[in-house]
């Protein structure tokens, strides 16, 4: 039996409907935000110790960082 | 436990949602309670990939009633003496400490979770842009004193990196205030798509600069999107770009 494909392995291609351009004086490419703006649109792929737990640690990043809201991605306990 | 933990800063919080339901992949050593050969505990290990029962364990944080998780892989590594070692890719919610348990029971000797590791949550992964806290606290520090925005994206990846394994349709500058303030995408927006979208997929709409718009739900397959001229393509869940980032283009009704 062939087994369950993991979300990962899924390869798309693109299906072109119709062309346009887009204005370069709107938006910024994800990468070319200004700072203020790449951190409030930011995600850090963290490696989390081993003792505190997830919500300790998000609240670390947001104490280091001085943000006001922070969430995390999957608890990762047991 | 350690591992892949990706954390989200401020307004990228709405994409946690695309994050919590995607598949996790994690590193095991498994502690058996008896003698077992290595041929047994790799035929138990292929018998639990697919699709496996699991009630959530004494301490869960969802209600304990049984409940089908996809195992896509899980690969024997190295077996020394009662520690077992190995790789497992499963869907969102499965518990790695109840893999082992019933994986014990199975073998007939009974058998605990002894360390875990978290290699990938969704599109992030172990290797290349993870970082530690310690990583975290020095950057940070470096970047106030030199304000030099290359350290920034050392440590920080835009938040569309969350989004990468779910499939994407770009939609026209025209589009993007609409979808903004909450309008459903419809047809004549569209520019191009991926394909694998089913009706009722979770779908990212995305601008020609490969920025988050907002996070939808498909209601027609992509080949059924690329042949339509109008209509509703996907319902807006979660909007993810500020309003008026992009101009207004659409006409409001006399009110």
């Amino acid at each position: 039996m062939p087994r369950t494909i993991a979300p990962w392995e899924i390869e798309r291609k693109l299906l072109v409907k119709a062309e346009d351009k887009t204005n370069p004086h709107y938006g910024h490419k994800p990468e070319e935000r200004p700072a203020k703006e790449y951190i409030q649109y930011g995600v850090i792929n963290l490696d989390k110790p081993a003792g505190p737990t997830s919500h300790e640690v998000a609240a670390w990043v947001k104490r280091i960082l001085n943000l006001q809201s922070i969430g995390h991605g999957g608890t990762l306990e047991a | 436990m350690t591992g892949v933990l990706p954390i989200t800063l401020e307004n990228s919080r709405k994409i946690v949602q695309a994050l919590l339901y995607s598949g996790k992949e994690y590193v095991c050593v498994m502690k058996l309670h008896g003698e077992v050969t290595e041929e047994q505990v790799k035929t138990v290990l292929k018998e639990f990939e697919d699709t496996i029962y699991q009630r959530p364990p004494l301490r869960a944080s969802v209600k304990r009633q049984l409940r089908t998780r996809r195992i896509y892989y899980l690969d024997f590594l190295e077996m020394d003496g009662r520690n077992v070692l190995f790789k497992v890719g499963c869907e969102a919610g499965t518990y790695i400490r109840k893999l082992c348990y019933d994986m014990g029971e199975v073998l007939g000797c009974g058998a605990h979770m002894q360390e875990l590791r978290r290699t990938r949550a969704g599109p992030f992964v172990e290797n290349g842009d993870i970082v530690t806290l310690h990583d975290v606290a020095y950057w940070f520090m470096e970047w106030q004193q030199q304000k030099d925005e290359k350290i920034l994206r050392k440590f920080i990846q835009p938040m569309e990196k969350a989004l990468t394994l779910v499939p994407k349709i770009y939609i026209r500058d025209s589009a993007v205030d609409a979808v903004c303030h909450g309008a459903n995408l419809t047809a004549p927006g569209v520019l191009s798509l991926e394909t694998g979208i089913l009706s009722g997929s979770m779908v990212a709409v995305l601008t020609l600069k490969g920025e988050a718009v907002a996070l939808a739900k498909a209601v027609a397959s992509a080949e059924e999107i690329m042949n339509m001229e109008h209509g509703v393509i996907a319902e807006i869940k979660r909007v993810l770009m500020l309003r008026g980032t992009y101009p207004k283009c659409w006409r409001s009704g006399e009110t």
